[in-house]
């Protein structure tokens, strides 16, 4: 008898300790064979002349090389920088403005957040679709707007200055609602008594944003600009349909160009150390904010 | 003064949603213009004979019945995937002592930083040596295995008291008993969380079916949208009904799960 107990004891244990194992597998296998691998293999080709087709050979670091004198690459790149750097801070203040007005204690705030949100619900595809048909050269309602004001109507699409900036409001319209709801959640974060304090010491509003609203939301903060700053270099789906990268390739970014070189040009290992060049912009803003806000903490 | 102060604050709030909202309410007035009322200058604001020519005519001609059966189809499966896989590993991740859990944390974390758009040249050869090119498999397991979605269901079930299952387990209740019937309701609120993210992830998404899929019958929404708006001469009164169409889908999981969704907002610790 006591033996019997022993036995299912022990089994029990066994069963108790392989549990987790079983648990994390199908997760661990996916991982493993979609994203290991293929990184893996990516750094690989990296250093080969793979074309997709005929057996590759080891290059070194020719593609890297290549890519460093590769001035359609470098302006490439340039062109992605200076989209981000617009993006990012545009987002970042309309964000933290709107969440401010939306933390306040007025009527409809539900409904005003969720209008605002309701965009980043909506596919990148269609809202290329949305603003193309908007800003349509001939049909769009902005030129009709624009003539009925007495204006000249404007090719949006089909000079490069005006499609630069139709994709970065195409941009702010699809991304802010995600991250005003990061920073109403921040700012909630933050103790009211801060703010009493601070009101009977006779601080004005503008001083309480300055010494009490940053300083406290600095981890949101960093969080909402690396956020933003990785989003803006993975662009890609938004300009499919809305520029197709054009005109010429005023708004082709860094993701399309890879595209672009590996599934176009069958140029698999050049692709790949873009790839990797686009690995590390996404490892360096990740670790600025990993050791900013010590360990991540929202 | 009071008043005043919060006048401006609504006239700005509504001219902000204004911003937001118009685009949206344009291409539904504009869906509902057929044939060549859609391009009448001056444009209509409000269509004069508004009609649903232009979807009956995207959906017969422009075989979009079977591209919205394909999306619905990959975005349900991968979801249930989702829902499955990530909380079976978050429960392990959170509420069990094993040799290389923080290792496979870390692992996991680390995923993060390699999104679809880093590996999308060496993941085509996997996928294509894996035989998975050009089938639905292909963009329904891989991305269902989500870093995000493994997250949320840890921190949520780090808050789970391990006296909760020590007692179902003096009960005699096996392992896979205790997942089933204990963790997978105690998780409801955020597996709504998770079902909204993935239905709206898997719906909208764009790289994953451009790279594996190649035939037209299995094209998802979003891609035969794409491949719509790239053609030279754009057909606008079917694209636009298309549009209009494809983007109710995630809004009536919103509006299913809203409820769910605030509370497990506030109870996972996500905050965004």
């Amino acid at each position: 008898m006591e033996h019997r107990i022993k036995q299912k004891k022990r089994k029990i244990n066994i069963q108790r300790a392989l549990a987790p194992y079983l648990f994390v597998f199908p997760n661990f296998i996916i991982f493993f064979i979609f994203v290991v691998i293929p990184a893996a293999y990516g750094l690989y080709f990296s250093f080969t002349n793979y074309d997709g087709l005929s057996e590759e050979e080891f290059v070194g670091i020719a593609n890297y090389v290549k890519l460093f004198s590769d001035s359609d690459f470098w302006d490439t790149m340039l062109r992605t920088a200076i989209y981000s750097g617009i993006v990012v801070p545009t987002i970042y203040v309309l964000a933290l403005g709107i969440a401010i007005l939306l933390i306040k204690e007025i009527r409809f705030k539900g409904i005003f957040r969720a209008i605002i949100y309701w965009p980043t619900m909506i596919s990148f595809i269609v809202v290329g679709v949305t603003w193309k048909w908007i800003f349509g050269d001939t049909f769009g309602i902005i030129n009709y707007l624009m003539e009925l004001g007495g204006q000249k109507g404007i090719p949006w699409l089909s000079e490069s200055f005006y499609a630069t900036l139709v994709v970065i409001v195409a941009t702010l319209w699809s991304r802010i609602g995600f991250f005003m709801v990061i920073f109403i959640s921040g700012l909630q974060s933050i103790p009211s008594e801060f703010y009493e304090a601070a009101d009977i010491d006779g601080a004005k509003k503008w001083q309480m944003f300055t010494r009490i609203t940053l300083p406290l939301l600095k981890p949101t903060s960093v969080m909402v600009i690396m956020l933003a700053i990785i989003d803006s270099f993975k662009a890609y789906p938004l300009i499919v349909s809305l520029t197709g990268g054009g005109p010429g390739r005023a708004t082709t970014y860094l993701v399309q160009y890879i595209y672009r070189f590996g599934f176009e040009k069958n140029q698999l290992g050049y692709a790949s150390a873009m790839s990797v060049i686009l690995f590390l912009i996404i490892l360096i803003t990740t670790t600025i904010q990993f050791k900013v806000n010590k360990g991540g903490e929202i | 003064m009071k008043v005043s102060k919060n006048l401006i604050t609504y006239i700005i709030l509504i001219l902000i949603s204004a911003f937001f909202l118009l685009p949206v309410i344009w291409i539904v007035l504009s869906s509902f213009k057929a044939g060549t009322s859609l391009y009448k200058w001056p444009p209509e604001l409000i269509p004069s004979q508004p009609s649903i020519e232009n979807y009956i005519i995207a959906f017969k001609k422009g075989n979009f019945g079977l591209f919205f059966y394909n999306s619905f189809m990959v975005t349900i499966l991968s979801t249930m995937v989702t829902l499955v896989i990530n909380t079976m590993a978050g429960f392990a991740l959170a509420k069990y002592k094993f040799k290389g859990r923080d290792l496979l944390l870390i692992g996991f974390i680390s995923t993060l930083m390699i999104p679809l758009e880093v590996i999308m040249i060496p993941i085509f050869q996997v996928i294509t040596k894996l035989n998975l090119y050009n089938t639905f498999v292909g963009i329904i397991v891989p991305p269902a295995a989500t870093p995000t979605g493994l997250f949320l269901m840890r921190q949520y079930l780090l808050s789970v008291p391990d006296e909760l299952l020590e007692a179902a387990r003096i009960d005699g209740a096996s392992e896979w008993r205790i997942f089933v019937k204990l963790i997978l309701p105690i998780s409801k609120p955020v597996l709504s969380v998770l079902t909204i993210f993935s239905f709206m992830w898997r719906w909208n998404d764009f790289l994953w079916p451009l790279i594996v899929i190649s035939t037209p019958e299995k094209y998802t929404v979003q891609l035969a949208i794409s491949n719509f708006v790239g053609q030279y001469n754009v057909d606008w009164n079917g694209l636009l009904a298309i549009s209009v169409i494809t983007m109710i889908p995630v809004l009536i999981v919103f509006l299913i799960f809203q409820k769910q969704f605030v509370k497990g907002m506030v109870t996972s610790g996500l905050k965004g």
